[in-house]
Formats: structure tokens, C-alpha cells, sequence
């Protein structure tokens, strides 16, 4: 299975995101990340997503999203051709014998420390998928002690932008 | 000072404007308050239904019957969720419907309140869309959005959820001032002119063809295309297939119609499928009731697929030759097309569809006790009541049956649940035709498994003066499903006797219900016939008879069987015309066609 990344914009309308969801949950996809917030325009979200599933099935859904009232346009965003980046917190253990381990694993990383306690960092990383997963096994053998990630953003690369048209469409019929 | 109405006037008086002249419903604690102006309203009639499934049927009868959106409303919780069987048969058959539900007061949603149901969150994946209103002000836009979304692209049903205290609150927004409201739904654009590049690549393959097929569905007369279609299948010579969800689209007599495909479809039209070189797909999905075994499904087979919804392109069989389009303008497009193509040379075809048709033409056997064969009674209500006569039936053997064995000439004569399957439909479906076609015969065919499920709505009938007809197709039994038993299961007759039989085998109980006497009790004539010598009398009988709903209760063999039928999961090719019983496709009579 292929995984793909799909940029969707939508109204910003309460029950939107369970309609995208339920598109995929009622094929029995899992969607591996997700992230929503606002756009360059109050009533526009756009939603990231990131689902790995067959290229057949996968157009079969995006067909389904397109048929969505709410959602304003879809685009499949390749790895090749566009910006993909996450954000990830994690707590990592890191009494004083430690620290400056961890300290030098941050820094190799262009990651920040954003909190500090007498025995543990908190840390913020933001790249591709392939950079946290590596990051995540440096901290590891320290004691990673929670973790959150944002999901995945995208954006294309270049002066294009998908929104324009989209967004004059919301402009007209408001 | 400026005018002020409340949430329900706004929604009555929004009725009125978007042209809604008949509401199928039942009051309740929630909708309460819009049923206080319309109790006044002129222009819109409420029509009080005994079971919300039976509103929403009802409105479904009405808008194929008619064409214009059909209207059902309900309160919240059960109210509502009395809606979902209509609301998801209605999506599975893009028929046009609004259902508009009460529901708990703003400050109360999401605290498990009395009659409390997420009704939105129910019907998310089986509406074309729903709003849960929020601002009394947006009931005008919202209720010519939900119409404009449920009867424009591919129709489908829309719900409105209305919370209490909307409906009671008031606002200056006058429906009538305003109308038209505009429209906010940016992301709402259904494509419906074809790509004239794809047509003219259809009008090539078409005419460079020699076993095209032109494979008819729903969307054909969802796009009022009947007339066009004939134009093209005459201009053309082409074979046409109308699928369940398209009887009537071209006339059951016309010389160039082979029948139904699918899995009960006529050995003409089946095999046409298999053997084409080319299927001009209209308004049609692919369905696994008309395919069988996809993979085997008209292995030689170009494909042209037109349909309005783009999602239904390439979902189940990949097109050569994708159309996203209206099926009226795409048929009147490929008309203009064909104009500049010769004429497909298809004399070898049809010679061998004539031996196809001629060797197995559909049939029934007429039992040897003497007693009745439900396809007789079935055939005669078509014939008696003629082609203006609109036919609603329920789900089963008496479905199939009623598609077989009717010649349908007309558009929008045959209503049925074909995508859902929903057991029931008739009874409330027929109101609803009646209610929107009142000149019209309408005839429910239904079976006593069905009937049971939706015969309270003949109440309402009767007292709404909707005089329906109905002809129970009395087998005594769950009857496809004993079919089944029957060829599937040993014989083994779980649970699908229902003691509906003047004599039940099993228990020897007699006629539970009595259908005429239940017919009585519910305010309609009821009648009863049992032999092939009263069937015409009887149907003379039930068609004289129109100031109140008629019942007949046709007591049938119990063991008649709907064929031809390819088993589920079974190739097309693998179609059998009685038990046993394959058709001899190496007859052909002919080697001009290389099949």
C-alpha cells in the first residue's frame, strides 16, 4: 500500500471533519494523520491528510470527498513536488549526567528545548516523517516520557497556490 | 416596526415559496410548533401518515412519480430515526426527497434529552447532505438549499434538523420578501454538460461497432431523457437494456428493447451484455445485481460511461470512454455526434439477438393443481390497467416478477426499491404516486411479507381520500428468500413461512392476517381471488372501484419461482433459464457474427 498525502480544503462548518472521516472509517481505512486549521481565509480550512491505501480505492474517495457540499477542492500532494513537515513535543528524561547527551542529540537535530525540569526536557521538533522517526530513536535509550505530534502539513512546492480559485469561489457566493 | 414570524411561519412560509405542495408527516413534541402554521397554510397540504417510514416512502412515490422533490417530516429521536430506512433508500436511489425533523431545544442538544436523537450524525453517510439549523434567520436559504441540493446533479435526499427553540423564536427575514435567497454552497457544482471531445470519441466507437448495446439505468429518467433516448436508439439501430431502476425509460413494445438485465433479467438481455463489443452505458452504475461475477461481466466489451455523478466512473468497471454529463444533454450531444458517423452495421447482431429472443422468451409455468401462478395475475393487472398506469412495487419475487412480466411503456410508471431493497415500499410509495399523480391508476404489487410491514398507511388512505389499489401477491411465505431455501439451502424452509395461506403446512393456521378482512378494517374495499378464471373479473372488480382503496389478496402457488436468474456471485454466463436449465448460446443460426 501506497501512502499518500491529500491537501483538502473545506468550509469551515461544524460536522465537516466527520463527514471526511466517515468517507474513510466506512471503507475501513485508517487514516495515519490528520491535521485541520484555518487558512489564509476565515470560512476555508484545509485539512492534511495522510492515508496509506491502493491507488484505486484512493480515487474512489477522493471522488466521495469531491461530492461533499462542504469541501471545495482536493489535492493530492506528492512527496516529489511539495513541503511536508510535522511538528512533535516529547518529554524526554534527562537528569544533569544526561543532559548534555541530550542536549547535543537536540542540536544535531535543529530541534529546540522549549521547557526544562530538574530531570527532564521538553522538546520541539518540527520535519519530515523519515526526521522524527530518527530523532524519536536517538531519545529513546534516554527515556522518552510522552510525545505528541501535530500530524502532517503540505504544502506545494513553487509560486502556485491551490486556494486562489477556491477561495474567490467562497467570496462570490457569500 | 418592522414584521416579525417565527421560526415555524419562516419554515411553512419557505415551503410555500420553494413550491412544496404536499408534506408527508406525523406531528410531535419537537416539530410541534410548524405544525401550528400549517395547520393554516393553503398552499402547502400535510398529509398525517401512521409510521414516519410510511412519510418518507411516501415522499419518495412522489417525487418518481412526479419529479419534483417529495417532502416527509418527522420530530426528533424516533420520529427521525423512523426516517432512515426512506431517507437510505432514498440515497441508494437518487430520488429527490427532503426530510425535515424537530429536534430537541439548542441548549439541550447533546444532553441525551427526551426524544433526543443526533439525527445529522445518523443520517451523515446516507443523505446527499443535512444541516442542523442553527440561526432562525437561515431557514429560508437553508430550505432552498436542501431543495436545490436534493433535486439538482444526481438527486438524492437532504435533511433538515430544526431544533425547538429555532422554530420558536422570531425573526425579521421574511421568506417571501427574500425569495429566492441566495445560495451559499461554493463547493456544490454539478457538471452537467458532456465534454464534447468524449462525446465525439463515443460517437466514433459507436459507429465503428458491430454488438454495441446501449445499457440504460435510473439516470436516464432522472434526467427526463426518454424522449432523446428513443431518438438515438432509432437513429442508431442499437439494442437497448433497461435496468430495474429504468423500467419505462424505453417502451417494453419497442422492437429494439431486449428487456432487464441482471440477475432476474431476460436471457436476450443478459447475454446481449456478455457478448457486446460495446456498451453504451447511460445514467447506469455497474450494479452487482446487473454484472453478476464482475470479472466475467462483457469480457470483449469497450466501454462508454455517462453518468452525472463522476464518482460512479470507473468505481466498479473502468470506461474507455468516461462522460460526466446530464443524460439528456449527453444523449442529445451523441445525436448530433452520430449525425457526422455512419450508421453501425448491425444486421448480424441483431440476427442473433432475434434467435436469442425467439429461443428464450420469458415464461411461466401455470401450476398443475389448478392453483393460481402469481406471474399470471401479475401479467393481467398490466395488461387490464393499461400503459398509463402507474406500478409501485415492494421487494422480492413479486418485484421481479412485476418488472418482467408488465409491459412498461411509459416513463415513470414503475417505482420500486432498487438499490436498497427495502421490503415495504409499496404500500406507502403507491400513496405517495397518488397523492402526486392523483388521475393516474396506481397500482402497489406487493407480497404478503411487505404488505405486513407498511399496511398501516392504507389508513391513511382512506381517510385522506388516496384511492390506491393493491394486489397482495399472496404466497404464503417470505417468498425470494424461500426461493433461496429452496435452490440454496436443501430446501430447508427457516423461517420464511408466514401463515398468510388459507391453510398453513406448517402450523395449519389459516390466513394470519385475513387481508380482506384487515383491507375492511382499514377502510378499503378488500377482495380476494384464487383461481385464473376470476383474475380478470376480480382486477375489473378493483378498477371499478374508485372512491376508496382496494385491496385484493391474490392467493397464489407457493412454490413459483422467478426465472431466469443468475446465482449471486454467478457469471452472467452462467444464467439459468428454469432449474437446471442452461440456454444453448452455440445456437445462432448464423456465422456473419464471430461472438
Amino acid at each position: 500500500m501506497t501512502r499518500h498525502t491529500l491537501s483538502v480544503l473545506v468550509e469551515n462548518k461544524p460536522g465537516v471533519l466527520a463527514r471526511v472521516s466517515g468517507l474513510f472509517s466506512r471503507r475501513g481505512f485508517n487514516i495515519e494523520s490528520l491535521a485541520v486549521g484555518p487558512t489564509e481565509h476565515p470560512d476555508v480550512s484545509r485539512m492534511t491528510i495522510v492515508v496509506a491505501v491502493e491507488d484505486l480505492p484512493l480515487e474512489q474517495v477522493t471522488k466521495q470527498l469531491n461530492k461533499l457540499v462542504n469541501v471545495l477542492k482536493i489535492v493530492e500532494m506528492d512527496t516529489s513536488v511539495s513541503v511536508q513537515r510535522e511538528l512533535m513535543l516529547l518529554k524526554v528524561r534527562a537528569d544533569l549526567s544526561v543532559r548534555s547527551q541530550v542536549l547535543e542529540t537536540v542540536t544535531l537535530f535543529r530541534a529546540k528545548v522549549v521547557d526544562v525540569a530538574p530531570d527532564a526536557v521538553t522538546i520541539e521538533a518540527t520535519g519530515t516523517r523519515d526526521k522524527l522517526d530518527a530523532l524519536i530513536r536517538m531519545l529513546e535509550p534516554f527515556g522518552i516520557r510522552e510525545l505528541v505530534q501535530s500530524g502532517m502539513v503540505a504544502l506545494g512546492r513553487g509560486s502556485r497556490s491551490i486556494t486562489d480559485r477556491s477561495l474567490r469561489a467562497v467570496d462570490r457566493s457569500a | 416596526m418592522t414584521r416579525e414570524i417565527t421560526g415555524a411561519q419562516s419554515l411553512v412560509h419557505s415551503l410555500e415559496a420553494v413550491g412544496a405542495d404536499v408534506v408527508f408527516g406525523i406531528p410531535g413534541g419537537a416539530i410541534l410548533p410548524a405544525y401550528d402554521p400549517l395547520y393554516d397554510s393553503t398552499r402547502v397540504r400535510h398529509i398525517l401518515v401512521r409510521h414516519e417510514q410510511g412519510a418518507g416512502h411516501a415522499a419518495e412515490g412522489y417525487a418518481q412519480a412526479t419529479g419534483r422533490v417529495g417532502v416527509c417530516m418527522a420530530t426528533s429521536g424516533p420520529g427521525a430515526t423512523n426516517l432512515v430506512t426512506p431517507i437510505a433508500d432514498a440515497y441508494m436511489d437518487s430520488v429527490p426527497m427532503v426530510a425535515i425533523t424537530g429536534q430537541v431545544a439548542s441548549a439541550a442538544i447533546g444532553t441525551d434529552a427526551f426524544q433526543e436523537a443526533d439525527i445529522c450524525g445518523i443520517t451523515l453517510p446516507i443523505t446527499k447532505h443535512n444541516f442542523l439549523v442553527q440561526s432562525v434567520d437561515d431557514i429560508p436559504r437553508t430550505i432552498a438549499e436542501a431543495f436545490h441540493l436534493a433535486g439538482t446533479g444526481r438527486p438524492g435526499p437532504v435533511l433538515v434538523d430544526l431544533p425547538k427553540d429555532i422554530l420558536q423564536s422570531v425573526t425579521s427575514v421574511l421568506p417571501h420578501e427574500i425569495w429566492p435567497p441566495t445560495l451559499d454552497l461554493p463547493g456544490y457544482r454539478p457538471i452537467t454538460r458532456p465534454h464534447s471531445k468524449q462525446v465525439r470519441e463515443a460517437a466514433k466507437l459507436i459507429s465503428a461497432s458491430r454488438r454495441p448495446v446501449l445499457y440504460i439505468g435510473g439516470g436516464v429518467l432522472k434526467a427526463r431523457a426518454a424522449a432523446e433516448l428513443r431518438t438515438l436508439a432509432e437513429m442508431t439501430g442499437i439494442p437497448v437494456v433497461t435496468t430495474l431502476m429504468a423500467r419505462g425509460a424505453f417502451p417494453d413494445s419497442h422492437p429494439q428493447h431486449l428487456g432487464m438485465p441482471g440477475m432476474h433479467g431476460s436471457v436476450a438481455a443478459v447475454t446481449a451484455l456478455q457478448k457486446a463489443d460495446l456498451l453504451i452505458t447511460l445514467g447506469a452504475r455497474f450494479d452487482d445485481r446487473v454484472t453478476g461475477r464482475l470479472a466475467s461481466f462483457a469480457p470483449k466489451a469497450a466501454i462508454i460511461h455517462a453518468d452525472i455523478d463522476p464518482a460512479e466512473i470507473g468505481k466498479n468497471r473502468t470506461a474507455d470512454v468516461p462522460i460526466v454529463g446530464d443524460c439528456r444533454e449527453v444523449i442529445n450531444e451523441l445525436i448530433a455526434a452520430l449525425a457526422a458517423e455512419p450508421r453501425p452495421e448491425l444486421e448480424g447482431w441483431w440476427h442473433t439477438l432475434d434467435g436469442w429472443r425467439r429461443t428464450y422468451p420469458l415464461g411461466y409455468d401455470t401450476p398443475a393443481d389448478g392453483s393460481l401462478a402469481p406471474q399470471h395475475v401479475i401479467e393481467r393487472l398490466g395488461r387490464i390497467s393499461g400503459p398509463e398506469t402507474i406500478f409501485a412495487a415492494g421487494v422480492g419475487q413479486h418485484q421481479m416478477w412485476a418488472a418482467q412480466f408488465i409491459s412498461y411503456e411509459n416513463p415513470y410508471t414503475w417505482l420500486n426499491s432498487g438499490g436498497a431493497g427495502t421490503m415495504g415500499f409499496a404500500v406507502p410509495a403507491a400513496m405517495g404516486a397518488k397523492v402526486g399523480r392523483p388521475d393516474a391508476t396506481v397500482w402497489a404489487i406487493d407480497g404478503d411479507g411487505c404488505f405486513q410491514m407498511t399496511n398501516q398507511e392504507l389508513a391513511t388512505c382512506a381517510l385522506e381520500g388516496i384511492p390506491i389499489k393493491v394486489a397482495i401477491i399472496n404466497n404464503g411465505s417470505l417468498g425470494m428468500v424461500r426461493q433461496w431455501q429452496t435452490l440454496f439451502y436443501d430446501k430447508r424452509y427457516s423461517n420464511t413461512e408466514l401463515g398468510t395461506h388459507p391453510a398453513s403446512p406448517r402450523t395449519g393456521v389459516k390466513r394470519v392476517p385475513d387481508f380482506v378482512r384487515l383491507a375492511e378494517a382499514l377502510g378499503c374495499v378488500g377482495l380476494r381471488c384464487d383461481s385464473a378464471a376470476e383474475v380478470d373479473a376480480t382486477i375489473e372488480k378493483a378498477m371499478a372501484i374508485d372512491d376508496a382503496p382496494v385491496v385484493v389478496d391474490f392467493v397464489v402457488h407457493p412454490d413459483a419461482m422467478v426465472w431466469p436468474m443468475v446465482a449471486a456471485g454467478a457469471s452472467n454466463d452462467d444464467i439459468r433459464v428454469a432449474r437446471d436449465l442452461a440456454p444453448d448460446f452455440d445456437y445462432s443460426g448464423d456465422a456473419e457474427v464471430n461472438l
